[in-house]
């Protein structure tokens, strides 16, 4: 048998960089993305969205729609499931609005055609009625004593008495005494920070075809990170069974957190179900940005004490976070990371989740800690500035280790924030010569990660190759690295091995591909399934040698007698097993059911080199490394692409992304050409640095490496940019506009 | 939507004189798909003139260049001459989006679209460019800072349509730049947009043309900015005046794309810059 | 609302459909011509997903009318492999890891294909601009660009 407990060298395979099992499908264009399915008899729908921030609904005119060629269904929210509570109702309500439009771009109607130009043409024929309500769009403004009310009645007990009721819910934690620990400070640091809302920016838009017949027995192909949570919803929204709808994930172009919420995939079927025929329902990418879950909007105060010796003696923060027009921004875990890096005696966090005239927000990569990340190692660099320490000496001094009791409350298994400093401080690029105008930042950054519920099902064939079916849609690769860990475990070649992103009719539960949870949970899932199967195969070999299931060995892909049998039988391969299996008791599959809990915490550290024209504000990044504790790399190719991924799209959201709302209240830059993602000019190469310190959590070690990356970018371009310009950025975008500002405000005294 | 696909200018002209309903020309394609895509504009007669003959040639004409209505940034940008002679014009157009937007973006189009921001029309008024305009009465001509009109607005009258853009021969000692100023290294619109073309003599500036975009509802030539460097040898002074009177020349507006103080700021910034560029081009030693 | 008839060659292939006035070369490839590997990431040129080449010239086929592909030769990422053989573009993209998720691939492939036919020995500053309007959310561009320089170094060696 293959070790049970941690394996963490000697590995041959999982360490290795091979070829990724979908590549050809990729670089030939055939691999079906969400858009990409057709159905016979197919209609395609377009959805009417309010072009109001708040409005009531006071009626909806589809006969002009209906009336038109080629039109077989309209629905509205009198379409969908009555009844819903909870979260399913407010999952419905963002779907297709009721009776109030609570945000530019709110779902109010929905049309099939049979061309996708018809259904455009019918969606604009659809004529409904508003009553402008008043809107509120800024955090800080939607908490105010006058601004207007979401929806009254929203707020969840752990609000304090007193407040606005658009603030939904209450957060706050911490230990010691922070009052005291500031006294005992040589120097405290007091700031505030806002950063605006982002946007995943997926390149591909929200698509599904789906069937949905009057027996409550449907079909789902969609793009998504998390199929059996498009079942579960789906279900619920149109009003039949979990178990009548099967949904099968397509290729995913991208998601980042924002393809963990259901959207479009009742509304098509609810069409289908009117029209009796498939529906294909494509998102265009204005309504993507309008309509899906853009980052909450952040206004965020830091207080931060510490000693001549730069010794943090306190902190705290307090952390708004807009969620849009439902509950949920997760200002809890803003509050949790905020000061995770650091071993405090005093520590306070408190965070407020604020609703307003928005979409509402959804998970983009360790949703809420880059935010909290930017304010809080900005305060640090000033006060490392101010008392003129060395930022990352500073950060060794004072960080987590195994054993500290983290800011949120547990003690800190072993983690692997001290190693990626010290990786940072050997690095070349810490000690290189900057050029005038340059600068230079270093920030930390932490992320929880996830296990979650999670079923892998690996099947032998005859020919001793293996299949195996996992439910975690493969976002970036991760096909390749279960491959791996079950040709480690199985001792057969990589090439040997299928992995197929199984539909939700074929396995058991699987929670979303997210929490950087798919290499560590489907992983795990992965490497106990093939310990199953090893266990069935020597089971085999050990009833064909007549000896006790116990005295067989699994070393190189082979079965072996052991102990007092060891050497009387030659060798079993698992070829060899499997071809007889359909004579020695039928078909070996293994599997693994289980929710793992042992997700170890990730952390890293990046150092970034940027370049300020004084003169026009603009900035470049001229140089970034990104070091992160993957706790094992199973495939290091992907884990760099990761940390390059996470970087890439914090230098975004530091210099130029952002949501921007008129006075209206409506979107003014839904499109790629003004919410200004990085291309490929924009950016140097990235550097990685690769930390393994082992998660005791995992069978070899792993720790999720997708989200960690993009906690430490905004902090870090923050303190180079304010290094090179001389003037402390609180405010993100750090925009040319806000950079030549900041320096005329700085000028002018 | 009827698409017509015209042999002729005069064709595409009677077209365009009796269509009913909203019509647009079809260049290179790239504003009028995006707002059809976006359902901004959904042209009710659209007229494809990539049919008619030369409207892809690029021609020495009176010492000079015709540039056929349909000729694309890439086409510019690989024409040697042209670029040699004119690099401020043929950079402005080639700043104009990606190098896909290249291979279908036009002049003409970036023209008649009628945006304040429309890269190559600064370094087109500056250059001292004109276009030939086919319409009712047969084929006139325009300089081009009298076709903007205002945001998506030009002078053109129903039926008009711009045939070719005419630039004047280049000259002895001269030179031409454009820059602009975009948040990030490419594919945005500009948030301010500056060309300078001059001439020199003996290191002194004797001619100059400035022209701004997006810092008024039209682009700008600003006569101030061109006084305050003819005479000099474009010393640190004419510098310094050259960009007082850009900056005092914007009118802009605050938007997703800038504001008012930064776009006024900048616009001498890039007026600075981009003069010395135009200088040494005109073999001026800076 | 009549529709129009195109006659073209799409990879070599003469092919003709029926297409309404209003619908983009994108559309015509995906829905009526089932070439589903040029992708509509944005409808508005920004974001390259849709490349392809007309006559050998890069555009994206979102910004062009079905309706102008007449008479003209289009190349799709459907046409770069040779057969079974991937294009060397092709097979470094894989062993370099130079995607993720895999939808801007395509659009990225082709226009890289266009910049090597059109300048063998690129430097990374003009591998960059060629292709800032193929937006990557997933990669953070550097192994993209790496593997178009290296495939770049290599066919200068074996020609």
């Amino acid at each position: 048998m293959a070790p049970d407990g941690n394996m963490t060298n000697g590995f041959k395979v999982v360490g290795t960089r091979p070829k990724r099992p979908d590549g050809i499908d990729k670089v030939t264009g055939r691999a079906k993305f969400g858009a990409d399915a057709t159905a016979p008899g197919m209609l395609h729908a377009s959805i009417v969205r309010s072009p109001h921030a708040h409005a009531k609904i006071l009626k909806i005119d589809t006969s002009k729609a209906e009336a038109l060629k080629g039109v077989k269904a309209v629905v509205t929210r009198a379409d969908f499931a009555e009844g819903l509570t909870g979260e399913n109702w407010n999952i419905l309500e963002n779907v297709m609005a009721s009776d109030t439009a609570l945000y530019d771009g709110h779902a109010v109607a929905a049309v099939a055609a049979t061309t996708a130009l018809g259904a455009r043409d019918a969606a604009k024929l659809i004529e409904v009625e508003y009553e402008l309500l008043p809107h509120v769009t800024d955090v800080d403004k939607a908490m105010a004593d006058d601004a207007p009310v979401i929806r009254a009645g929203a707020a969840d007990k752990s609000v304090p008495e007193g407040l606005h009721p658009n603030v939904v819910r209450y957060h706050e934690s911490g230990h010691g005494d922070v009052d005291k620990g500031f006294s005992e400070a040589d120097l405290v640091v007091e700031d505030s920070f806002k950063t605006e809302a982002t946007h995943q920016g997926y390149i591909e838009p929200h698509a599904c075809l789906a069937q949905l017949g009057s027996d409550g027995k449907g079909e789902v192909w969609c793009c998504t990170q998390g199929h059996f949570n498009v079942q579960k919803v789906c279900a619920a929204l149109v009003g039949t069974d979990s178990s009548q709808i099967r949904v099968t994930p397509s290729e995913i172009g991208g998601g980042f957190g924002g393809k963990t919420v259901v959207f479009i995939e009742p509304v098509a079927l609810a069409l289908s179900r009117k029209a009796n025929r498939p529906v294909k329902l494509v998102m265009s990418r204005s309504e993507v940005f309008r309509a899906t879950g853009p980052t909450a909007s952040t206004s965020i105060d830091i207080k931060i004490g510490m000693t001549r010796e730069g010794k943090i003696t306190a902190a705290q923060g307090v952390f708004r976070l807009q969620g849009g027009a439902f509950p949920g921004a997760p200002m809890e875990f803003t509050a949790m990371c905020a000061f995770a890096p650091y071993s405090l005696e005093n520590v306070h966090q408190v965070g407020y989740d604020v609703m307003s005239n928005r979409p509402k927000q959804a998970a983009y990569r360790a949703p809420g800690s880059p935010m909290a990340a930017f304010a809080v190692e900005s305060v640090i660099d000033e006060l490392c500035n101010k008392l003129d320490l060395d930022s990352i000496e500073v950060r060794l001094k004072n960080a987590s280790k195994e054993g500290t009791k983290a800011s949120y409350g547990p003690k800190f298994e072993r983690i692997g924030l001290v190693e990626t400093l010290e990786a940072a401080k050997a690095h070349p690029h810490l000690t290189s010569p900057l050029a005038e105008g340059q600068g230079r930042g270093v920030s930390c950054g932490f992320w929880f990660n996830h296990g979650g519920e999670t079923a892998v099902s690996l099947a032998l064939s005859e020919d001793g190759t293996v299949a195996i079916s996992v439910g975690t849609p493969d976002i970036g690769g991760s096909r390749a690295s279960m491959a791996q860990m079950a040709a480690e475990e199985l001792g057969i070649p990589y090439e040997s091995i299928r992995t197929t992103v199984a539909d939700t009719a074929t396995l058991g539960y699987n929670e979303i591909s997210h929490g950087s949870r798919v290499t560590y949970a489907s992983g795990l899932a992965t490497i106990k399934a093939a310990r199953d199967a090893v266990k069935k195969l020597c089971g085999r070999a050990a009833a064909k040698w007549g000896i006790d299931e116990d005295a067989v060995v699994w070393e190189d892909g082979c079965a072996k007698p052991s102990g007092p049998n060891a050497g009387d039988f030659e060798p079993l391969p698992l070829a060899k097993i499997a071809r007889s299996m359909g004579r020695t008791g039928g078909p070996i599959v293994g599997h693994y059911e289980a929710t793992p809990e042992g997700a170890g915490v990730s952390f890293a550290t990046h150092i970034v080199d940027a370049e300020v024209d004084k003169e026009t504000g603009q900035t470049k990044i001229v140089r970034y490394t990104v070091v992160q504790d993957a706790g094992k790399a199973i495939h290091p190719t992907y884990v760099e692409g990761q940390f390059q991924g996470g970087a890439a799209q914090g230098i975004g959201w530091a210099l130029n992304e952002e949501y921007i709302y008129g006075e209206d209240g409506r979107l003014q830059n839904s499109g790629f050409l003004d919410y200004r993602i990085p291309v490929a000019s924009d950016l140097p190469m990235i550097d990685t640095v690769i930390v393994e310190v082992p998660n005791p959590g995992h069978p070899y070690g792993v720790r999720g490496v997708g989200e960690t990356s993009i906690c430490p970018p905004l902090a870090a371009i923050a303190n180079a940019v304010s290094n090179a310009a001389g003037v402390r950025l609180t405010e993100l975008p750090m925009s040319p506009p806000r950079i030549l500002a900041a320096l005329d405000a700085q000028a002018n005294g | 939507m009827d698409y017509h696909t015209p042999g002729s200018f005069e064709d595409a002209a009677a077209i365009a004189a009796k269509a009913e309903g909203v019509t647009r020309f079809l260049a290179g394609g790239t504003d009028v798909l995006v707002q059809l895509r976006a359902d901004m504009v959904t042209p009710d007669v659209l007229i494809d003139i990539k049919q008619i003959a030369g409207v892809k040639d690029i021609a020495r004409e009176e010492g000079g260049w015709r540039i056929g209505a349909a000729v694309s940034g890439a086409e510019m940008t690989e024409h040697n001459e042209l670029d040699q002679e004119w690099p401020g014009v043929v950079e402005a157009m080639d700043l104009i989006g990606s190098t896909q937007i290249q291979g279908r973006a036009t002049l003409v189009g970036n023209l008649c679209n009628g945006s304040p921001a429309a890269d190559s029309v600064p370094a087109l008024v500056a250059a001292g460019a004109s276009v030939s305009v086919v319409g009712k009465s047969g084929t006139r001509k325009m300089p081009v800072e009298d076709i903007p009109a205002g945001p998506g607005k030009t002078n053109l009258e129903k039926g008009d349509v711009v045939s070719a853009v005419h630039l004047p021969a280049r000259g002895d000692n001269a030179g031409d730049a454009y820059l602009r100023f975009i948040p990030r290294t490419e594919m945005d619109i500009a948030v301010v947009g500056c060309a300078v073309n001059l001439r020199l003599d003996g290191g002194k500036v004797i001619e100059a043309r400035v022209s701004l975009g997006a810092v008024a509802p039209t682009v700008l030539l600003v006569e101030d900015a061109a006084q305050a460097i003819v005479g000099t040898s474009l010393d640190e002074a004419a510098l310094e005046a050259l960009a007082a009177a850009a900056s005092s020349a914007c009118n802009p507006i605050d938007d997703k794309r800038g504001t008012i103080a930064f776009r006024t700021h900048v616009a001498g910034v890039l007026a600075k810059r981009a003069a010395k560029i135009a200088y040494e081009r005109a073999g001026g030693a800076k | 609302m009549s529709m129009i008839h195109v006659t073209t060659t799409v990879n070599g292939d003469e092919v003709e459909f029926l297409c309404d006035p209003r619908e983009t070369l994108l559309d015509v490839l995906r829905d009526r011509l089932s070439l589903t590997g040029a992708k509509e990431g944005c409808g508005t040129g920004d974001c390259g997903a849709c490349s392809v080449t007309v006559d050998d010239r890069l555009v994206c086929s979102c910004l062009m009318l079905g309706a102008e592909a007449e008479g003209k030769s289009i190349g799709t990422i459907e046409g770069m492999a040779d057969g079974e053989a991937l294009h060397p573009l092709q097979e470094k993209f894989i062993e370099y890891a130079a995607l993720q998720c895999g939808v801007c691939t395509p659009g990225v492939l082709v226009a890289t294909e266009a910049l090597l036919k059109k300048n063998p020995d690129p430097t990374e500053t003009e591998v960059r601009y060629w292709l800032a309007g193929n937006l990557c959310r997933c990669t953070g561009y550097d192994k993209i660009i790496r593997a178009v320089l290296d495939t770049a170094a290599d066919l200068r060696k074996a020609s």
